[in-house]
């Protein structure tokens, strides 16, 4: 894994290519479980020693995304998809790895270096319901980011952008005196839209952003996401656990498996042909309605704990390919036939047919 | 899409509708201890009209009649309608000016704790880390410390350096001080907790995500959204500040003779509770429960009506 960094970063120095808007190498995430330093002190065998356990949500993933495309993230809860997500607003720091944007490291900057970065990159919620101040009404939500950020616009011009965003994702701009708590999930989830759209972002971070909504408002903020996306030339960063949405939006899929990147593909190609072991298992799941007798991937055991990570391969426990290499050996993404990247030692060597 | 205009409530309408307003209506309590409080707030205010006499201007004091009773009783005079003290001041007068002071020092002091407990808080909260651990360690110490033993200790000193002169001049001054600076943690902690609860909500990840610095974050969209609690709180630390008061200058460390507040009334009388002259103490003393009362079971009632658990808004 620290060769695949060091290759890595090598590769940042000189960015390859002009469509690449976000580039993410060898990012990792740690989360401390000791608490504070003094409670990390244990008295073990009449000394006393420092002891300090970690949560590895993010193991080294690198992921591209390219100018204008909507590159999914799918995994179980747990995999590290809402940290990557999280790291790439700058929300979290990471613990080691790096993050580009538009050729630039973002990760190590200050807050203030990174406002010029605010204004061209959002984020969307997963939750409606919490994401919208409560004692701010609609129009105030909305007005103070651009006053934020641009503070020599008038008020009149302001209020224009306001209204032109209001109604491009469907709320009435008569509404900006009411509060959030006064309307549903949807409209509120369209406002919480709204808010990133209102600075002119050309990239967002959308934290699964439906899946806290009715299944049939579901559908209409989707179809708003990818209005907003071909009206502004948005690319997407789309997190979420919905296969059926990966299909209809992504461009390109990542399958993460327990902070691990498995496979990046283009999404007809996932679908139709999926090369790693977990891959294969979690599109076998989809239910589909022509099925008489689904042949699912049964999976034995549990997600191991992210504490202590397992050995080479982290799916090797679970998965029904693995031999005495994966479980000493950690695999690099290799491309695998049509484009599709794969860290899988069973495709490298063929033992999978697919 | 097809949107149907609905008209947008003004803020009397939202007030008039809100839920406040509706278990307000049907609290007995709330309403009578509101009107007490008000009527008490406002006589207070308006001391220098409604007091027959000024009891700080010594030429309207005549000592001759000191100790008059209140009118019920025999050999009042009509002119003091409950009595006079020792000096011979109107005990009237004297409870109304008195009021003034305790509110005085009561809000006082409650303003200067919100102000160091809120931001205190929010710094605690937001920043966490070291700077909430400093602090609230902080709050730890001061809150092993009695409010009155403080008080005590920086009253007896101030007094014996400078005199119970400009003791006496800054008495007001140095009891906001006081009582505001012992019990700030009680804001602090209060603040740290809600700020927590806040903190982890997507609004502030979508502020922080805007690029909005902490300052903004921290006072424009987590303290507005902490304010019940602040509120609640604040009555039930009025309530204590004039309690704490009326404590010290009982004590003698509070309010001079000459500017009496209520607890110094309180004690004025003491003196002359044995040889029959009770009312000097006991009226001042009964003004001071029922101003105390009448505060807390406002505070009780706002406790309940803004508890997030009954009711969200």
């Amino acid at each position: 894994m620290s060769q695949a960094v060091s290759q890595a970063s090598e590769a940042v120095v000189r960015p390859t290519s002009q469509t690449k808007l976000v580039e993410i190498r060898g990012l990792e995430k740690r989360f401390s479980l000791s608490g504070d330093f003094l409670d990390q002190l244990r008295f073990e065998r009449g000394k006393l020693v420092r002891r300090q356990n970690y949560v590895h949500a993010i193991n080294g993933v690198d992921i591209d995304v390219q100018r204008g495309e909507a590159l999914c993230v799918v995994g179980e809860s747990g995999c590290g998809k809402s940290t990557v997500a999280r790291m790439v607003m700058g929300l979290l720091s990471p613990s080691g790895g790096e993050i580009h944007y538009d050729g630039q490291r973002i990760d190590h900057l200050s807050p203030r270096q990174l406002l010029p970065y605010r204004r061209r990159m959002q984020m969307i919620f997963q939750n409606p319901y919490a994401s919208l101040n409560p004692r701010m009404t609609i129009q105030q939500t909305l007005e103070e980011p651009l006053r934020f950020h641009h503070p020599d616009w008038s008020r009149e011009r302001v209020r224009q952008q306001v209204t032109e965003v209001m109604e491009s994702v469907g709320i009435d701009p008569d509404w900006g005196k009411r509060f959030g708590h006064e309307f549903s999930g949807g409209q509120r989830q369209r406002i919480a839209i709204a808010r990133a759209l209102v600075v002119d972002p050309e990239f967002i971070v959308a934290d699964e952003p439906i899946s806290a909504l009715d299944v049939s408002i579901q559908a209409q903020v989707l179809n708003l996401l990818m209005d907003a996306q071909r009206d502004r030339q948005l690319t997407y960063l789309f997190i979420t656990h919905d296969l059926a949405v990966v299909e209809h939006f992504g461009s390109r899929v990542v399958v993460m498996y327990l902070g691990r990147v498995c496979e990046i593909a283009a999404t007809s190609q996932l679908f139709a042909k999926p090369q790693h072991p977990y891959t294969q298992a979690l599109l076998s799941a989809i239910p589909r309605l022509e099925d008489d007798r689904p042949d699912h991937i049964r999976l034995s055991g549990e997600v191991p704990t992210p504490v202590n990570l397992p050995s080479g391969c982290v799916f090797h426990g679970r998965c029904p390919h693995a031999n005495e290499r994966c479980r000493q050996e950690v695999p690099e993404l290799i491309v695998a036939d049509g484009g599709t990247r794969v860290a899988c030692h069973a495709v490298e060597e063929g033992r999978i047919t697919a | 899409m097809t949107t149907i205009t609905i008209p947008v409530p003004s803020r009397w309408a939202r007030f008039r509708d809100s839920y406040l307003l509706y278990s307000f209506k049907r609290d007995l309590i709330a309403q009578v201890c509101l009107l007490v409080f008000v009527a008490m707030v406002a006589a207070a205010i308006l001391a220098p009209w409604l007091a027959p006499m000024n009891p700080y201007d010594l030429a309207q004091i005549d000592i001759l009649s000191s100790e008059l009773p209140p009118f019920w009783i025999e050999g009042s005079d009509p002119l003091y309608l409950l009595g006079t003290d020792a000096q011979g001041r109107d005990l009237l007068s004297t409870i109304l000016y008195g009021a003034r002071v305790s509110l005085i020092i009561g809000f006082g002091a409650v303003i200067l704790q919100a102000l160091i407990g809120v931001s205190f808080g929010l710094l605690a909260g937001y920043l966490g880390g070291r700077v909430d651990a400093f602090l609230m360690r902080l709050a730890d110490i001061q809150l092993s410390f009695s409010t009155l033993m403080v008080a005590i200790i920086v009253g007896a000193v101030f007094k014996a350096t400078f005199g119970g002169e400009t003791f006496s001049e800054y008495a007001v001054i140095l009891l906001v001080l006081i009582i505001g600076l012992a019990e700030w943690p009680q804001y602090a902690r209060t603040v740290r907790a809600s700020v927590l609860a806040e903190r982890s909500k997507e609004y502030v990840d979508a502020a922080r995500v805007m690029g909005f610095r902490a300052k903004r974050i921290m006072f424009r969209h987590i303290l507005p959204n902490t304010l019940s609690p602040i509120f609640v709180i604040s009555t039930v630390q009025v309530a204590n500040a004039i309690i704490s008061e009326a404590a010290l200058s009982f004590l003698g460390l509070g309010m001079p003779e000459t500017q009496p507040s209520l607890g110094s009334l309180i004690k004025s009388g003491f003196d002359y509770i044995q040889s029959g002259s009770w009312w000097i103490t006991l009226i001042p003393g009964t003004v001071l429960v029922v101003l105390v009362l009448v505060i807390n079971l406002l505070g009780d009632w706002l406790r309940d009506v803004m508890n997030p658990r009954l009711y969200k808004g």
